[in-house]
């Protein structure tokens, strides 16, 4: 058993969040220069020039890369050796959430969703707990802006529908949002599990590096060709025209029931940032 | 590139084409989600805006907060979509134009025809390059919507791109 303090998980969420809000993934920076210099002289290749060098603007003046410093997902994976002291994990995390938003100069966007009234500290984060083997703690910190997750969809496909329906979801979800979500988009993709695990399956496949793979070859053969027909249908960066519409495609997948076949598809602009740390 | 002063005349409106990449100078508002359904209630109950729209450029955004020795926050556009329903109404009453992200529906596209006006596409997600072009910013309207709140910003070699002009030009189309 490994004891651990809750404020050791705070100070990593704070330290998480304050570079998640000004710093591009290297992946996904580097995806964004990847889409430059393939994209053809036109409005898309100037706006993806001007997008590069705001994420240099941020990192060199530490501001918020995106005013749009999301909601914070928060996902742990706590090692079933652990034993944790202190205040409660959930109280931890929202007020490094709280101390981060605050002193890094970042928006606070989260509100009640009847009345709108915004809770003015982006508080509660997202928060995802697993038990895992192990006597570790692995921290996932993703702001999730909406402009793009409200273009998300989930699909309860029949299961005869099979590959090509799967498929066929991610593209049509990616084609429905068109210039919306801030395009060129990276496309996390849940396959399979209940309706709620599904979704969480597609939030956590938006973490994985931009152009990596799935291990297993049919799945990685999905995200293939999923992203070379969104690629074809031309939207471009901002829904200015042009060949790179979406930076990635990354499906995550889990065993459903024998009647369904659950595919849900979460969209992320971008503008993507993540911050992954063990403790 | 077309340098901008704001506020626009009909005339230079009338010129502008969908495609057109420009650098505006000059004032803009920012209004969004929340601050549309306040707009709206004034209008219903036949108040006075707290501020002028006539020829006013409506800017869909919401800043995050300025760092000390700034005048803003990165402030970059949210997706104008959400604002279909309230533009051609604003658009009706007088209003220049707007800045955003991404198509907006038909009926507004009927409106920029009606009222000679043009809809911008800022690049979104630039927040920091947007936060940087804005040179003065100050809260004029419902304050307690905090990032919400209607800003007057004043800003300079604001990149945008003519995104739906008065002659019905569409440039996602």
């Amino acid at each position: 058993m490994r004891k651990i303090d809750t404020s050791v998980i705070e100070e990593a969420v704070y330290r998480a969040a304050r570079h998640a809000g000004v710093n591009l993934t290297q992946s996904c920076r580097a995806a964004l220069e990847n889409a430059y210099a393939t994209e053809d002289e036109g409005a898309a290749k100037f706006a993806l020039g001007e997008l590069i060098k705001n994420s240099s603007v941020a990192h060199e003046m530490e501001m918020p890369v995106c005013q749009d410093t999301g909601m914070a997902v928060v996902m742990l994976e706590i090692g079933n050796e652990v034993f944790l002291e202190g205040k409660p994990v959930g109280e931890a995390v929202n007020s490094a959430v709280k101390r981060a938003y605050a002193d890094g100069y970042f928006r606070k966007s989260v509100c009640d969703p009847i009345t709108r009234k915004n809770t003015a500290d982006n508080t509660p984060a997202a928060i995802h707990t697993e038990i895992v083997p192990g006597d570790k703690i692995k921290l996932t910190f993703m702001p999730k802006g909406f402009g793009s997750e409200n273009m998300s969809a989930l699909y309860m496909l029949k299961p005869a529908q099979g590959v090509g329906g799967i498929i066929d979801a991610i593209v049509e979800t990616v084609k429905k949002a068109g210039s919306r979500p801030c395009p060129p988009v990276y496309v996390g993709v849940g396959i399979g599990g209940t309706f709620d695990g599904c979704a969480y399956l597609a939030k956590k496949a938006l973490t994985r590096d931009i152009g990596s793979h799935s291990e297993r070859d049919d799945i990685a053969d999905i995200e293939k060709r999923a992203l070379e027909r969104i690629n074809a249908l031309g939207i471009g960066c901002q829904g200015f025209h042009g060949k790179v519409t979406a930076l990635g495609v990354s499906c995550e997948w889990a065993p459903t029931h024998i009647a369904g076949l659950p595919v849900a598809v979460n969209i992320q602009c971008h503008c993507v940032r993540c911050v992954k740390e063990e403790i | 590139m077309i340098n901008l002063t704001l506020p626009l005349t009909k005339e230079q409106v009338r010129n502008l084409r969908a495609g057109d990449s420009v650098s505006l100078t000059g004032v803009i508002l920012t209004a969004r989600d929340c601050a549309h359904k306040r707009i709206k209630e004034y209008m219903e109950e036949g108040r006075q805006l707290p501020f002028e729209l006539k020829d006013a450029i409506i800017y869909y955004a919401g800043p995050c907060p300025a760092k000390p020795g700034m005048a803003s926050g990165s402030c970059g556009p949210t997706t104008s979509a959400r604002m279909d329903s309230f533009a051609p109404a604003l658009l009706d009453c007088g209003l220049g134009g707007m800045i955003g992200k991404g198509e907006m529906c038909g009926e507004v596209a009927e409106a920029l025809k009606r009222n000679t006006a043009v809809y911008f596409a800022a690049i979104g997600g630039a927040g920091a390059l947007y936060g940087n072009a804005i040179k003065k910013s100050e809260c004029i309207a419902f304050d307690d919507l905090l990032s919400e709140a209607v800003y007057r910003l004043e800003v300079e070699n604001f990149p945008a791109v003519v995104a739906m002009d008065c002659h019905g030009g569409n440039i996602y189309r």
